[in-house]
């Protein structure tokens, strides 16, 4: 009787989850800034909802643009439920109460879901869109429950402090977030391992196939979007514990479309793309918008190149490279990623002096020409100083295309180089 | 001897707009016969498939599998029912692996629905089937390759192993050996005789030495009618088929 | 009476502000499969760039050049972007015109700076183009242009109500039915909308005859976003020019293209018609569920009187009625109201 090879192999496995859980444990003694610390939390929250998210997207095939509604959600209850302990009306331990997040986003995603799933393709992302905004308009109507403008606060450390946690400290908090986000990615990572998940990719990518191996294609999206529903509210959850905060702009349209976004740059494709996704997503927001008034507009074009160009996300090209490195072909490919990098850097010098004068001139114009730029200090009123911005903006452009047209050739030949050897081997 | 009537169509009628595909359609398929739908192009057979197989609901008439209705319904109630078909053009899951393609194919016939609360590597029936399934199309040394990287005739074989894999007792084959040379035709007839011993088989042919070879009986389906439903060799002899074929049906039998 | 007629006339105006910017994308959405994100990004950038060359050429041929320098990047977008991901899929267009709509966001707010600018209508469109006065004993009339000293003249008995109909909504009207009409013709009376008639159904076919489809694509793509880009300028001084107006035009938009049925014209006018009257009358009605209690003579418990639901008059709910369309358009009509495709 033959072995079947297709049994559960845990070893191999094992290294990486240890490694993980590692990570998340030792990461706040490596980065102990307060900001760190923030920033580190944020990042576990991004994670699960990326990862949820792409349950729709890259296991599903399903383009959503209202995911921020089943997060936010989750959020508010998360947060009326923390207020409620808060006057004794509740007895949950705080600790808990991201799962009530959890559950409202289940809730939601079975009473919005039957209607959502119902299209699929175009319809499906529309009807996201409409409910999305829809939610969101809502949340400026009924403010005993959204609070309106100033939103919903609450206090996290009440109730029962058990074995002395209060979570008063941002550590504690991180800690908290440390464990859910490691038991959601197993979780998450579990589902994909099952029937409804190898369907739920099934119906990716031939859904008319399925409805042919006996399968009803709309009930198999309806409860992956449930149980993402799920994950979402625990984010959400965690994010009202986090801020000890909810405004309206958690179930926003922003919102939603900042997890398409950064889901997609991390990597739909991949497992582990969403959780590049949700580290890059607090990256940006915190570390990027500081440096930047127009870094949405620089996401917005690496979003739009890598569509094109990278549509698997920063984890294929990971794993492309990995590839490429395994079979020891990355040397005939250096010179190229060296020609990106220097093109991107022109690219990046003279759309940022462009751009920096730009809002200079328009916000800060009282203070007079001079602008500080990168250590150096240039004159907005020197039509020179655009010239030479603009030039190096579009040599950089010209040479990122001639690098990129002699990458392709490269890489086409080194990826049959590999194929062929990979034939021969096998 | 009176065998069970399979699949029964009555009537049978598919209407697009103004135009009438299938007109007045009757068909009585045994249990265990094999039937080969051949006609000229544009007379209606893909069609025909997709109503029998609840891609299309019919404009009228009945269409009855082992004695119940199916028309109207959804094409998973059908599956469900015992009916799987295969596809003219090629109509697997590309970034599946050649074992997940199979076992995507038998979880539901083996009641795993939509569990999320057991692991596909522990489902030992899933995996023997799918196993079992590879070996009979011959791909068990592609069982990691992704669909979407195999031949054309390595993917049409993967195409009938879903269709059958999930154990329905009738079965669609939507011209299985289109756009094959004649050796792997040849191999491929083998392999589908040997796949579907003892099921209830509709297929459309147009490779007239496929179907004297391979069918019990032949149906002649002309502008969405069947006018001629028979043993190959009195359908060969029949006139009306010859004269819609022009004479091509006696040459080639020959 | 007048504020019914007022209002029917502004909700008129508004569907077929609403219609123009559908049509687009219905357009588009037809031809090539792609649904354009970034469509009302085009509408705005037609606003600012109406608004910047109303300045410096005069507002008739800004009024012809920006719809036009719209296309033009729709062409250039559609050619150099577009083109490129036609062959990944739907996701990957919807996911390119997605990004789109950031970088236009971004780079008008560069450019023009995040506050609402002035567009203003230009001279002969300012002021009303006519006024229904309701006199308490004269009744009902119509005065061309403003209504003079008899709404001006503040009599305590009698009582005059004085409603102006503004000439830009007019004009929004008179342009809007010009286009249907240039667009009708177009599309069945010449030999290019003949093929991209043709070239909606049976592209290679199309092709194989000798036209350059991927060009025809780009010319409706250009068509479409220019029909936005010309929303956007008459748009732009009939309301109002800021960052914002992408967003909140653009969700309306889809919910348009989506009660209507997805791919069909006279789905997308009629789903206009009605979702810009419907909201233009529930913006201006300021009744409430309680109110119809009071006014049928039942008196409500004081936990229901506090009850936020029960509290909201139909102007508060007015944001929210097209995305209520839709999903009980999904529910109960998932092809939209004259739609023929199923996705």
């Amino acid at each position: 009787m033959t072995v079947n090879r297709h049994a559960s192999q845990p070893t191999a496995g094992a290294w990486v989850w240890l490694g993980f859980a590692l990570v998340l444990l030792a990461a706040p003694w490596v980065f102990t800034s307060n900001l760190s610390l923030t920033m580190l939390s944020q990042m576990g929250i991004a994670i699960i909802a990326c990862l949820s998210y792409n349950m729709l997207l890259g296991q599903g095939g399903m383009l959503s643009f209202g995911h921020a509604v089943y997060t936010g959600l989750g959020s508010y209850l998360t947060i009326h439920a923390l207020n409620a302990v808060g006057l004794g009306q509740l007895s949950l331990p705080v600790s808990v109460l991201p799962i009530i997040g959890g559950l409202a986003g289940m809730g939601f995603a079975v009473l919005l879901g039957f209607v959502t799933t119902r299209k699929s393709g175009t319809a499906f992302s529309m009807i996201t869109l409409g409910l999305a905004e829809l939610v969101f308009a809502m949340s400026l109507m009924f403010s005993e429950f959204f609070g309106g403008e100033a939103g919903i606060s609450g206090n996290r450390v009440v109730g029962q402090a058990v074995w002395g946690i209060t979570f008063g400290p941002q550590r504690q908090v991180y800690y908290l977030i440390a464990i859910y986000t490691f038991i959601c990615v197993g979780l998450l990572y579990a589902i994909t391992q099952t029937p409804l998940g190898r369907m739920l990719n099934a119906v990716r990518d031939n859904p008319e196939r399925v409805e042919f191996v006996g399968y009803n294609t709309q009930q198999v999206r309806y409860r992956a979007f449930i149980i993402a529903g799920f994950f979402a509210g625990i984010a959400g959850g965690l994010g009202a514990l986090n801020f000890e905060i909810v405004t309206a702009e958690v179930v926003g349209p922003a919102r939603s479309g900042a997890y398409l976004l950064f889901t997609f740059l991390g990597g739909a494709t991949f497992f582990f793309g969403p959780i590049l996704g949700g580290i890059l997503m607090v990256l940006a927001f915190v570390l990027l918008s500081e440096i930047t008034k127009a870094w949405l507009l620089y996401l917005g074009l690496v979003f739009l190149f890598m569509v094109v160009y990278a549509p698997g996300g920063l984890a294929s090209l990971i794993m492309v490279n990995l590839r490429v490195i395994k079979h020891g072909k990355l040397r005939g490919l250096l010179p190229s990623y060296l020609g990106f990098a220097l093109a991107s850097l022109l690219m990046l010098a003279g759309a940022g002096v462009l751009v920096e004068m730009i809002y200079h001139q328009q916000l800060d114009a009282a203070l007079g020409p001079d602008l500080p730029f990168a250590g150096m200090v240039l004159n907005t009123a020197e039509p020179m100083t655009w010239l030479v911005a603009g030039g190096l903006f579009f040599l950089g452009l010209w040479f990122f295309e001639q690098v990129r047209r002699r990458f392709a050739v490269r890489w086409t030949s080194v990826h049959t180089d590999i194929t062929r050897s990979q034939a021969v081997s096998s | 001897m009176s065998r069970a009537t399979a699949l029964s169509l009555r009537n049978l009628s598919k209407r697009f707009g103004n135009t009438e595909i299938i007109r007045g359609l009757n068909l009585e398929v045994s249990s265990g016969e094999r039937v080969a739908i051949i006609g000229p192009n544009g007379a209606g057979k893909s069609t025909m498939f997709n109503l029998i197989s609840g891609r299309f609901a019919p404009t009228s008439g009945e269409i009855l599998l082992n004695g119940q209705r199916i028309d109207g319904r959804k094409p998973f109630e059908i599956n469900r029912m015992g009916l799987s078909r295969s596809f003219q053009i090629t109509n697997i899951f590309p970034k599946l692996s050649v074992f997940e393609n199979l076992r995507c194919a038998v979880l539901w016939s083996l009641g795993h629905r939509y569990s999320f609360w057991t692991f596909l590597g522990n489902l030992k029936d899933a995996n023997d089937l799918a196993q079992a399934w590879m070996q009979r199309i011959h791909l068990d040394s592609k069982s990691d390759v992704l669909a979407m990287n195999l031949t054309y005739a390595e993917q049409r074989a993967l195409e009938i192993g879903i269709t059958m894999a999930g154990g329905a007792n009738v079965v669609l084959l939507d011209e299985p050996t289109a756009g094959m040379s004649n050796s792997e035709t040849e191999r491929f007839i083998e392999l589908i005789k040997s796949v579907t011993e003892g099921k209830t088989l509709l297929t459309v042919e147009h490779d007239m030495g496929v179907v004297f070879g391979l069918a019990d009986k032949i149906a002649v389906l002309v502008y969405g009618e069947i006018i001629a439903f028979d043993t190959p060799e009195k359908i060969r002899a029949n006139p009306r088929v010859q004269e819609a074929y022009l004479g091509t049906l006696a040459e080639q039998g020959d | 009476m007048e504020f019914f007629l007022i209002s029917m006339l502004n909700g008129l105006s508004y569907g077929l502000l609403l219609f123009m910017l559908s049509s687009g994308l219905t357009l588009i959405f037809s031809m090539m499969g792609v649904l354009n994100f970034a469509h009302a990004s085009f509408y705005m950038l037609g606003a600012y760039l109406g608004y910047t060359l109303s300045g410096v050429i005069g507002f008739w041929p800004a009024l012809v050049a920006a719809p036009l320098l719209t296309g033009a990047m729709g062409a250039l977008f559609e050619r150099q972007v577009l083109r490129r991901v036609h062959h990944l899929g739907h996701v990957s267009e919807l996911l390119v015109t997605f990004g789109l709509s950031y970088i236009v966001l971004e780079l008008v707010q560069l450019v023009w700076g995040r506050v609402a600018v002035e567009f203003n209508p230009p001279v002969f469109l300012q002021g009303p183009v006519f006024t229904l006065i309701n006199h308490a004993e004269q009744g009902l009339s119509l005065v061309a242009g403003h209504g003079g000293e008899v709404c001006a003249a503040a009599e305590a008995t009698v009582r005059v109500a004085c409603t102006p109909f503004p000439a830009t909504r007019a004009f929004i009207m008179v342009t809007a039915l010009a286009m249907v009409v240039s667009l009708w013709w177009v599309l069945t009376r010449t030999r290019v909308g003949l093929i991209i008639q043709a070239a909606l159904t049976h592209p290679e076919t199309v092709e194989t005859l000798g036209h350059n489809v991927p060009r025809i694509f780009m010319l409706v793509f250009a068509m479409g976003t220019g029909l936005a880009g010309l929303a956007g300028v008459i748009g732009g001084f009939t309301f109002i020019t800021e960052p914002a107006m992408a967003a909140t035009v653009g969700s309306v938009v889809f919910v348009v293209v989506v009660v209507g049925g997805m791919g069909s014209l006279s789905g997308a006018f009629l789903a206009s018609i009605l979702i810009g009257v419907i909201q233009t009358f529930a913006v201006a009605v300021d009744y409430s569920f309680l109110q119809l209690l009071k006014d049928f003579g039942v008196s409500a418990s004081v936990a229901l009187q506090n009850n936020s639901f029960a509290k909201l008059s139909v102007s508060q709910i007015a944001p929210i009625l097209p995305y209520l369309f839709l999903v009980l358009i999904l529910i109960f009509r998932p092809r939209g109201l004259l739609g023929t495709r199923d996705t």
